[in-house]
């Protein structure tokens, strides 16, 4: 039998390592947030602020709970290594399982109740009337966006047509006059602080629609026709990426939201609809 | 000499009997204990080539123009990168994640733990080896066919994994491969979880009732009903996605595919459909992978803070609860997938739930070492760095399981963390734990403590310094999947994250060497070991280092009291084994009025 001054030295340095360790990584961990060494870009609709907002609740309250279990079990590991003494016999304590419980329940339950909002006050309205309109296509490992001309209509799409060394990238039927006008390009540009509406749809595999900035990130599914809105409210270029493995060339399957002013949104539409 | 040593040493003098021939008791045997180390060893192949593909990934991602004698053509390309990703990602998930806590673990440990001489069903579980084993056949054949291995990731979504050669390299006889090789797995798993449930069921001891019942016991139960429903779900996808295939079927085809300009004849099927089958297995799979890992270490962390598991109660109702929640919350892996969005709030709040039964077992974890005596054994190092590994990984689940806050992290590199902490390598640190722990059962042999402290740090350092960095860079935007940075403008800004994080897995891959040469040389040389060397309660302590073919050599033991019995006031030592009878039914003993 080894005894208790022996087991006792043999459990110190491994207690103060860990304990040492595990506070080092909570420290550099806090740090690293605290300090927003790597923080997303900055938002650009208010959808996006609110989504940041669920996430920095969210961070407050998980980030609390990694702090105090870590150090807890730094504290726990170094207070009761083995120096000889007797363990306590200790089965249990009713009161403080239903205590902390209780409490877990309250906090990730309310994160999720309260997160509602940033997913729902988009998702589960309509966007406006007057919301600019754009038919997404993703293809491998391609994006092209539609938009309906001066008619405000889509033309019929035919996948039979499909035809893109022929020009026809998207199958649009020439006998069907909506058509006609339809602008089609391969980077989407929208008026600011006007709501866009995007219609996602896919021809082949899923693909994925993510803009950092929007804080928005949907799968266009082959045979689905997704529809995603939002109000985009600074001007700039932003890069839209395919996030759903969609063959060997994912990686490079990126396209540019421009965000204009609604004069240079005008004059795109004008241009675009003489080269067409 | 006490009573409980005298009822070990009866337990342990029997012959071991059994088959003797080589190939009936080492390859084609019908004895649990074997066929658990099978299944041990098939997983340690399997993890030695996932980690190697997954150390391809990390040079890859840094390094994307060198030059490697090994790759055909010199040069990875994409496809070979996300051959890699696919193969990696199956690989661990099935051969080493489930593979190794369940079907290894809890068949040498189960039949002991539960005082039985066998599992219900021997020649069934034979056969659920060598189909696994016939799985990971198949799978590795998918390196070698014209093509390649599949690039559908292991999730493998359709209509990318439905299409053919025509949806790129890999796609063709790599992907059918794929297929097959999840089909038999399938079958595998679904035959040792019937075994698994039968045998907790019928074959415990006398007096082994379901609250004596180890945690471990509990999460291998619970794991195999998890398996049963769960696998049986994947079977039936698997089943639709070889029609799909080979047989022209469209269960996950829409209508209008044009696919490299091609019209494809297909029509009428849903590509979500195969996500919703996928993840109603998928979710659960990330439980048959955890839960063992938390049964193994509660009963670790009782045993060397010499301390009754605390709240036995809550930890058995909190597995048996997140295993009924892990049921209901597949849906969080799809709120990007275009399902409507009033589910996507349902799911969220299910899942979130799941975090409750979570957090119940981390405070219970931290209760059973406070106020201990803590021994730091090499598999307590790995108990503890589960728990912490437990809470970090599962925290950051918290975001994910929000659908807002999903939409700007799913499918970077944080969701990549999130999963590779909470469920791989937790697991594994269970499976590591676990493997330190019965050594000197299974083989009679100790491993080296030192070696085990040096296998500890470097693992336990690394992972952090690995995952860590790659929620930074998913918070900030950088994709998973991808084969290397040079597609998107502002990936280019991860590239000093990700060296660090690739040197950080070469030297944690490095660290594994010290165990698996640990693992060998101790399998020879190793101290002999007593049969019970943790001073621990259990059944399998009572038996012979290794158990004979019957484990308890004829005379079984009959159970007395709960699996915890550390430091009961009044017992002569400070354990008391399961199969101790209370000194006296009447005498109202300090011991006996705490223990039982």
């Amino acid at each position: 039998m080894v005894s208790s001054r022996l087991r006792s030295r043999g459990s110190a340095s491994p207690a103060l390592l860990l304990a040492i360790f595990l506070c080092l990584f909570v420290a550099v961990t806090v740090y690293v947030f605290v300090a927003q060494l790597y923080p997303a870009p900055p938002p650009i609709s208010q959808d996006a602020v609110l989504v940041d907002r669920q996430y920095d609740l969210t961070l407050y309250v998980t980030g609390s709970a990694f702090v105090l279990a870590q150090l807890g079990l730094a504290y726990a590991v170094l207070r009761f290594r083995d120096r000889g003494q007797r363990a306590s016999f200790l089965r249990g304590n009713i009161a403080l399982e239903v205590l902390w419980t209780s409490v877990t329940l309250l906090a990730f339950v309310g994160l999720g109740i309260l997160g509602r909002n940033a997913w729902a006050g988009v998702r589960f309205t309509p966007p406006a009337p007057d919301a600019v309109q754009v038919e997404v296509t993703t293809n491998q490992f391609i994006y092209t966006f539609r938009y309906p001309g001066a008619d405000g209509k889509f033309g019929r799409l035919d996948p039979s047509l499909v035809n893109a060394p022929a020009g026809n990238p998207l199958g649009i039927d020439p006998n069907d006059p909506a058509g006609r006008d339809d602008i089609v390009v391969s980077d989407l540009t929208v008026p600011v602080d006007r709501p866009v509406e995007l219609l996602l749809r896919s021809q082949d595999v899923i693909h994925n629609f993510f803009v950092r900035e929007l804080r928005l990130q949907q799968d266009t599914v082959p045979g689905m026709i997704i529809p995603v809105h939002f109000t985009p409210n600074r001007i700039g270029q932003y890069e839209i990426v395919c996030t759903q493995l969609c063959g060997l060339g994912h990686g490079t399957m990126h396209s540019h939201l421009n965000v204009v002013s609604q004069s240079d949104y005008d004059g795109f539409l004008k241009r675009q609809a003489l080269v067409q | 000499m006490s009573s409980q040593s005298r009822a070990a040493d009866d337990l342990t003098r029997a012959p071991s009997g059994g088959p003797q021939g080589f190939l009936r008791r080492y390859v084609f045997s019908t004895d649990h204990k074997v066929i658990g180390l099978q299944y041990f060893f098939l997983a340690l192949v399997a993890v030695t080539v996932g980690t190697i593909l997954s150390l391809l990934m990390r040079f890859h991602l840094v390094w994307p123009a060198a030059h490697l004698p090994f790759v055909p053509g010199g040069i990875m390309t994409p496809e070979q990168y996300l051959a890699l990703i696919t193969m990696h990602g199956t690989i661990m998930v099935f051969f080493v994640l489930t593979a190794a806590p369940q079907s290894a673990f809890g068949n040498y440990l189960l039949p002991l733990q539960i005082g039985a001489s066998d599992m219900a069903f021997p020649r069934l579980n034979m056969l659920s080896f060598w189909l696994t084993l016939l799985a990971f056949v198949v799978m590795m054949a998918a390196f070698v066919v014209p093509g390649g291995a599949p690039i559908s990731g292991w999730t493998a979504y359709t209509p990318l994994s439905g299409l053919g050669e025509i949806a790129g390299p890999g796609e063709g006889m790599g992907q059918s491969l794929w297929a097959f090789s999840i089909l038999i797995f399938c079958v595998g798993s679904l035959l040792g979880s019937i075994n698994f449930i039968a045998t907790t069921i019928d074959m415990r001891a006398p007096g082994m009732t379901l609250m004596r019942l180890p945690l471990t016991v509990w999460a291998w139960f619970v794991t195999a009903i998890l398996s049963l429903l769960a696998f049986a779900v994947l079977f039936a996808a698997g089943i639709l996605l070889v029609l799909d295939r080979v047989a022209g079927t469209s269960f996950f085809m829409p209508a209008g595919l044009v696919v490299n300009g091609v019209l494809q004849t297909n029509g009428g099927g849903s590509p979500l459909l195969w996500q919703h089958l996928f993840w109603f297995f998928g979710h659960p799979e990330v439980y048959i992978a955890i839960l063992p890992g938390m049964g193994v270490v509660s009963h670790i962390l009782a045993n060397f803070s010499r301390k009754p598991v605390f709240g036995y109660r809550a930890m058995a109702f909190a597995i048996c609860a997140i295993g009924f929640l892990g049921f209901l919350v597949w849906g969080h892996h799809m709120f990007v997938s275009g399902m409507n969005p009033y589910s996507g709030l349902t799911f969220s709040l299910l899942t979130v739930s799941i975090g409750v039964p979570s957090a119940v077992k981390t405070f219970n974890w931290l209760g059973t070492l406070w106020g201990g005596r803590i021994q730091f054994h090499s598999p307590m190092l790995f108990a503890i760095g589960f728990v912490s590994f437990f809470v970090t990984g599962g925290l950051s689940g918290i975001f994910l399981a929000q659908p807002a806050v999903d939409t700007t992290l799913h499918a970077t590199y944080y969701v990549v963390a999130h999963f590779h902490i909470v469920m791989g390598v937790a697991a594994i640190f269970g499976i590591l734990a676990a493997t330190y722990y019965w050594f000197p059962k299974m083989f009679g042999r100790s491993m080296d403590e030192s070696l085990g402290k040096i296998h500890f740090w470097l693992t336990f350092v690394g992972v952090y310094c690995i995952f860590m960095p790659m929620h930074f860079v998913g918070i900030a935007g950088g994709i998973r999947r991808y084969a290397d940075s040079t597609g998107v403008a502002y990936l280019a800004g991860f590239q000093p994250l990700h060296r660090f994080m690739t040197i950080a897995a070469f030297v944690t891959a490095a660290a594994q060497l010290v165990f698996f040469y640990n693992l060998f040389w101790s399998l020879r040389r190793g101290a002999p070991a007593a049969v019970n060397p943790w001073n621990a309660t259990t059944l399998e302590w009572v038996a012979a280092s290794p158990p004979p073919t019957d484990n308890f050599g004829g005379r079984f033991p009959r159970v007395y009291r709960g699996p915890y019995e550390y430091s009961v006031p009044g017992a002569e030592t400070d354990f008391l084994p399961q199969n101790i009878p209370p000194v006296s039914d009447t005498t109202g003993s300090t011991e006996q009025r705490h223990a039982g």
